[in-house]
């Protein structure tokens, strides 16, 4: 196991290196030089371009560049945003929470809709419930989710007037950010109506960014299920008289959740490319937001620490997939 | 669906064995889901190839005088604008149509790039001694670890907003799945007898990477490539919508969806259209997809 684990480990270090070479060189390709850009349509003189460049360290060999980004990076130093002038590991950490506030209550859907929606379409294979859930699944499974977003808009805040458009909170309330969770922050605070109005916030981006996920989830659990209930062992649960929920819901769906788990961790990329939509459109304050606004801006160096820290998220919770999955599974970390 | 007949044709097993793609034919028949998106697909690309011919009104005709008028069914609709018309009055249903061709054009060469980058670098990286293949397999580990459609963002934030710079972004993007089926497919392949045999004969390594081992790799590429095509839709419009991928006027349904977006409240049509063609090209597809995997994929096909 432990050979295994270092093994892991150890394969995390190129594919870092890898990414922070590339998230370096993007800025680089980029057209157009930063600096003409920040001057604006003022324009600046040549006296001023020279210092600037020397301020950035434009001026010197690439190489150079490379490793004062890559010292600074493995001391949590990723520059400053040329636009608000504030660093960019705060800016991130500052906006982070809205996005894992968001992407958690949309995992907490596609799981506890997915899995049972799974198990319900295995156990009754080929019959109507099955065929219908499986629909579902697939129009789930293609759907441009900024067509989604912008249809529920239409039905249920503009129709119905139940939700807001955008935003994470009505503007009445204020309190001051203690977690950076809008759920636990507006029930610290007290007011009245602010937990609702968060919730009322949450609903449809929730939705939106469950619905890949809750689609590929209900997959997943179906195919692992039919694969688990052809086993011996299930036969012979059912031949010592369990009933079937016991049988289905705790002897096969237990070793039907391993694939399942694996791919509930593999969707934190689903999540966060999703979220760049989802953020997008109901103008969620998030990472999302942050890094297409930034695209948008020009602001080079949101855009490559932005770029580093989404795809490190992305690693780091695989890596952890894995070693779990090692820990599950003893014929993986064998191989 | 015409792309892969055409590669099951060309694979030299299918004329060893020419009952091939009827035994495909007949297990691809059996899904209805997988016939229904084949017709629907037909139909969509039909719609493409003759859209010129079909469109009552050019794509980007502007009539001042009719913006925002509602669908033929809706009071003030009129049979002239069967769906509607857009801001600028042009006809929805003729840009729905030539936005067809826009979908295929992307799902093919999005398809066609991400399909021979990776084929052929899976190719290599199977064959290829080891400290090769680990340097290709850390390229993909890192290309897949950055959330696919933020890597395609800024791929076109580099490149310049553009159709095809989009398309390029895509397939970049999409690529690594490609070398790890192609690389897995290849190493299983590698340890069976008729490659040792071929090897044996004095097969050379192109001999023997392109007409030993590929064809019988096939199957999964096959589906991938199905997946891809809704896949590089999907992107592409969304890619559209926050204005990084086709430009306006362009009738690219994720652009019609962005240039629309302020009207969502007073114009549901101008909205509701564009994403239904997307979901139902999308989903024909996928169905499709899913009717090729239970047919090529013999593990599933006996279950």
């Amino acid at each position: 196991m432990l050979r295994y684990l270092l093994g892991r480990l150890l394969t995390f270090v190129p594919t870092f290196i890898g990414v922070t070479i590339i998230s370096f060189a993007f800025i680089r390709v980029l057209p157009g030089d930063p600096i003409i850009v920040m001057a604006g349509e003022r324009g600046m003189s040549d006296e001023r371009y020279a210092e600037m460049e020397q301020q950035f360290g434009f001026d010197r060999p690439l190489i150079v560049q490379y490793w004062d980004f890559l010292t600074g990076v493995l001391q949590g130093d990723l520059g400053q945003s040329y636009v608000t002038k504030r660093p960019v590991w705060d800016e991130f950490f500052s906006l982070f929470p809205a996005t894992l506030e968001l992407a958690f209550c949309a995992i907490t859907i596609a799981i506890l809709l997915g899995i049972p929606a799974g198990v319900i379409a295995a156990v009754n294979r080929g019959k109507f419930f099955d065929r219908a859930l499986m629909s579902s699944a697939l129009v789930g499974y293609s759907m441009p989710i900024f067509w989604w977003a912008l249809l529920l808009i239409i039905i249920f805040s503009g129709n119905l007037g139940w939700t807001p458009v955008s935003g994470r909170i009505d503007l009445l309330y204020f309190f001051p950010d203690v977690t950076g969770f809008m759920l636990i922050d507006s029930l610290l605070s007290g007011q009245d109506g602010a937990f609702t109005s968060a919730v009322r916030h949450l609903i449809l981006p929730s939705i939106v960014l469950a619905t890949i996920p809750l689609a590929v989830i209900a997959r997943q659990t179906r195919s692992a299920m039919l694969e688990v209930l052809g086993e011996d062992y299930i036969r012979t649960a059912r031949a010592k008289g369990l009933t079937p929920p016991r049988v289905n819901g705790v002897h096969a769906l237990r070793n039907a959740m391993i694939p399942v788990i694996t791919v509930i961790g593999l969707s934190v990329g689903m999540l966060l490319a999703g979220a760049i939509l989802t953020e997008t459109i109901f103008s969620w304050p998030g990472i999302g937001k942050w890094m297409v606004d930034s695209i948008y801006r020009r602001d080079y160096p949101v855009v490559q620490g932005g770029l580093l820290l989404v795809a490190l998220l992305v690693m780091v919770v695989n890596l952890i997939v894995d070693l779990l999955y090692g820990l599950i599974n003893p014929k993986i970390r064998k191989r | 669906m015409a792309d892969v007949s055409s590669s099951t044709n060309t694979t030299p097993t299918t004329t060893v064995r020419p009952g091939r793609f009827k035994e495909f034919w007949r297990y691809f028949r059996e899904n209805r889901g997988a016939v229904i998106g084949f017709y629907v697909f037909i139909f969509f690309l039909i719609v493409a190839i003759f859209a010129p011919l079909i469109a009552p009104f050019e794509p980007s005709a502007q009539n001042r005088g009719a913006t925002l008028v509602p669908p033929a069914w809706q009071d003030g609709g009129t049979w002239t604008y069967p769906l509607g018309t857009d801001p600028l009055g042009r006809d929805m249903l003729s840009r729905l149509i030539h936005g067809a061709r826009y979908s295929f054009l992307v799902g093919t060469i999005v398809v066609i790039l991400a399909a021979t980058g990776g084929i052929l670098t899976g190719l290599v990286a199977g064959f290829a001694p080891k400290w090769l293949d680990t340097i290709i397999m850390r390229v993909m580990d890192i290309i897949l670890s950055i959330p696919s459609l933020l890597l395609a963002l800024v791929l076109v934030a580099i490149l310049g907003p553009s159709l095809l710079n989009a398309m390029i972004a895509i397939a970049i993007v999409l690529q690594p799945h490609y070398v790890r089926l192609t690389r897995a497919a290849v190493m299983t392949e590698l340890s069976k007898d008729y490659v040792i045999s071929a090897r044996v004969a004095g097969a050379k390594l192109p001999r023997l990477m392109f007409i030993t081992v590929l064809p019988n790799c096939l199957a999964p590429i096959i589906v991938q490539a199905a997946l891809s095509f809704s896949n590089a839709i999907l992107d592409v419009a969304a890619l559209g919508f926050l204005g990084m991928g086709a430009q306006p006027p362009t009738p690219e349904w994720g652009t019609m969806l962005a240039e629309s977006r302020e009207f969502i409240l007073r114009a549901w049509w101008v909205v509701t259209f564009p994403g239904l063609a997307i979901l139902s090209t999308v989903l024909a597809i996928n169905l499709m997809g899913d009717g090729l995997r239970d047919a090529l994929d013999p593990k599933l096909k006996r279950s």
